[in-house]
């Protein structure tokens, strides 16, 4: 039954995104929409804030718009988490200022929309903190990958032109005309489903054996809807969509699953309806959809399985694994989550990624290691883009031709942008790994006087790597044992998030500004042909080898040792 | 770039105002239309708060059915799960621990019986539910515990299954040990 509800869920966010794509592809090119009566207020926003949306700008000047704007975000952020014991109103549970490392991570979770998380949100954040800095950050760093894409598809549709649009027209827009409606109409299902959405403080009550507990709450429903919306994934409550005022019933677990992967994949069907060309963004899609698959499949089979250790204490699980996991949910829907959070830099959990089975980790790790299945909104497409400059050039050495994009020539500028921008993620990935496991080695009693890892073993090397997966993924999921509020990781993954934000939306926006003014070259009969399933094949294999191979070696020594230490 | 900088500053504020405050604010006056969902669903008995229908609390006693283990002893004020990896040997001992004391409080039932639900812990540390199995294994020790009738908790617990459109069936344990004591 419940692998009837995932296939359902997965093909009814198909559908929705199809309309969706072609919606957002008119709200980038400034088309009429059913929202027009919105436009008053950006004209407003615009008028206010100075900013002549209509003004083209060259990729130097959009480039130059986004990071200054993100830097002014980050202040913002530190300085209300720096200040929370000072908080006015919004804070019934007196909640204090964060340690300025924490407070560091915190912000540059928020801001790259990673939301990493190494506090607590009932216990570490006030919900002024929550809405006027979290829930704005999710939906700005949204609007913020989403306007990198807007540039970019302009880029490629652009015959040769400098310009690539205006970048704060599609922040402003993005998350007014994308972000904010469907927020509000997540909300709205969350709230008929007893999410709840109250200023009131923690409720102190006795329960029916006679315990004294606090049971924590605050404004959730808004929260939850645009952090699985926007890729975000920060959570109200520290465990996230476990937390079951986060995410009460089936309904509400259906809802936020989609709504997941719903923005990334209408990007795709976007760029078919941008560029005119449908069997491209439809030959993208099969790419993706076979990659999240590929993970989704065994992962479901093996949570289903149950941990064979507890097999042999003699528990028969028909159940399938169940630590971490909620018994409304079950391994299935559970499984389904957390590959699609995964593929996506979501980073929400409707259970814990810690306790999944050890094969179930590598899968999780390898959505976020290619970070191209679907990927987080707007920035997933950036990435796959990176492939696809990777694939063309490797097809076109193979027939000895210049090779073409969308009509454009690829020339060794770019493709030396795309292959960087391709190895930074491994590389800040291992070469973070190695640096914790380096530590933890060299530190005399690590166990007692470091105490990250909450499980010894292959395991412990597990939490480790996810971290820096997580962060340079900008997932911002984690495998939660590990003990990661430490300046150390507070710093190490801090500088991982912001080199794995703002390098990969710097690059493609840069090939893209190149491509741009490039001449038109019209399609020949020796042009490689991008929408056939032949380049398919072809991207794809790249993506495994540019970039799974490179983790295989670090996937072997955590999930892969781990399971053939427990199948013997 | 001064002037960049201006205008991000304001852009910033505008933003800030509205989806940091307008937005949630909007969410919130919607929220009125369900006034009880909006606060947690509280459940309330002469005119206390005994708990909230979706959060789950710790039961131990034996004329109450329990519920699932809690890496953070049901505390609904710090939430979350034991993250503990599949292979970690004090957690296998942790679970062996459960299912060794579920078997003294319920003389009868082999351990193959037991439902893996009951011996693990749930990601929040406050999950309200169990599977119906995980009651129905429970009603022969509640019924003796209270003197009632087997076949009465047994229809009580049959009653209380909740099958969820698009989730597991499950059984809200908070609601169903209310019931109980109303029962007598």
């Amino acid at each position: 039954m419940d692998i009837l509800y995932s296939a359902l869920i997965i093909l009814v966010t198909i559908v929705l995104a199809i309309p969706l794509g072609r919606y957002i592809s008119k709200v980038f090119k400034g088309e009429k929409t059913f929202l027009d009566f919105l436009a008053p207020l950006e004209k407003f926003i615009f008028r206010v804030s100075g900013i002549d949306p209509n003004a083209e700008m060259d990729w130097k000047q959009n480039l130059r718009a986004l990071l200054t704007i993100n830097l002014v975000w980050f202040i913002w952020i530190m300085f209300v988490l720096l200040t929370q014991t000072w908080h006015p109103f919004w804070n019934p549970d007196n909640v204090l200022s964060m340690e300025p490392t924490q407070a560091f991570n915190t912000a540059v979770s928020f801001v790259t929309n990673t939301n990493l998380q190494h506090y607590s949100g009932e216990t570490g954040a006030s919900y002024l903190t929550q809405l006027l800095a979290l829930v704005f950050l999710q939906f700005v760093s949204a609007g913020t990958g989403i306007a990198a894409l807007a540039l970019l598809f302009r880029g490629l549709a652009n015959k040769s032109s400098k310009n690539l649009g205006n970048f704060y027209y599609h922040l402003v827009r993005a998350c007014t005309r994308i972000l904010m409606p469907l927020a509000i109409v997540l909300s709205i299902i969350l709230l008929m489903n007893q999410t709840p959405m109250t200023f009131k403080g923690a409720e102190t009550i006795v329960t029916l054996q006679g315990d004294t507990v606090n049971v924590a709450r605050g404004p959730v429903a808004a929260m939850v809807a645009i952090k699985q919306l926007g890729t975000n994934g920060g959570g109200f409550f520290g465990p996230n969509s476990t937390h079951p005022f986060e995410n009460p019933n089936g309904i509400t677990n259906a809802a936020e699953t989609s709504a997941i992967i719903l923005i990334p994949i209408a990007m795709v069907f976007a760029l078919g309806y941008f560029l005119n060309r449908k069997k491209l963004a439809w030959m993208i899609m099969a790419v993706m959809t076979a990659g999240y698959l590929m993970l989704l499949i065994p992962t479901i089979v093996q949570e289903t399985g149950g941990n064979p250790m507890i097999t042999q204490m003699g528990i028969t699980q028909p159940q399938g694994s169940m630590e971490g996991k909620e018994a409304r949910f079950g391994p299935v829907l559970s499984a389904l989550w957390s590959i699609s959070t995964t593929v996506t830099s979501n980073g929400s959990v409707n259970s814990m990624h810690d306790s999944f089975t050890a094969l179930s980790g590598a899968f999780q790790m390898m959505g976020m290691q290619l970070n191209a299945f679907y990927g987080g909104v707007g920035v997933g497409f950036i990435n796959m883009f990176i492939f696809m400059i990777i694939a063309v050039f490797i097809s076109g050495l193979m027939v000895g031709r210049t090779p073409e994009f969308l009509g454009k020539k690829i020339e060794i500028r770019e493709v030396k942008i795309a292959v960087l921008v391709a190895l930074l993620h491994p590389l800040l990935i291992l070469g973070g790994t190695a640096l914790a496991s380096h530590t933890w080695m060299i530190a005399e009693n690590p166990g007692e006087t470091l105490k990250w890892l909450n499980n010894p073993g292959f395991h412990g090397f597990s939490e480790m790597l996810y971290e820096f997966t997580s962060s340079a993924a900008n997932n911002g999921s984690g495998f939660e044992g590990l003990g990661d509020n430490t300046p150390f990781w507070n710093i190490s993954t801090g500088l991982v998030m912001l080199l794995s934000r703002y390098i990969p939306i710097i690059g493609p926006i840069m090939i893209a500004g190149f491509l741009s003014s490039k001449k038109f070259i019209p399609e020949s009969s020796g042009t490689l042909k991008l929408d056939s399933p032949m380049f398919g094949i072809m991207l794809f294999a790249v993506i495994m080898i540019v970039g799974a191979l490179l983790f295989i070696p670090a996937l072997v020594l955590g999930p892969v040792s781990e399971y053939l230490t427990i199948v013997r | 770039m001064i002037k960049n900088l201006k205008n991000s500053v304001i852009l910033t504020v505008i933003l800030i105002a509205l989806f940091g405050v307008i937005y949630p604010l909007i969410i919130y006056t919607i929220g009125f239309a369900f006034p009880s969902g909006s606060v947690g669903s509280p459940i309330v008995k002469q005119e206390n708060i005994i708990g909230f229908e979706n959060i789950g609390q710790s039961f131990t006693d034996d004329k109450y059915f329990w519920g699932r283990p809690s890496a953070v002893g049901y505390n609904a004020a710090s939430t979350g799960g034991s993250n503990k990896g599949p292979s970690n040997p004090d957690y296998l001992a942790e679970v062996q621990a459960r299912i060794d004391t579920f078997l003294v409080h319920n003389p009868g039932v082999k351990k193959e019986q037991i439902p893996s639900d009951l011996v693990t812990a749930p990601g929040s540390g406050i999950d309200p539910n169990i599977s119906p199995e995980s009651a129905y294994i429970q009603v022969k020790r509640v019924a003796a515990s209270r003197n009632l009738s087997e076949s009465a908790v047994k229809e009580l617990v049959s009653t209380s299954v909740e099958n969820t459109v698009l989730g597991m069936p499950v059984i809200n344990v908070l609601k169903l040990n209310l019931k109980l004591d109303e029962l007598k």
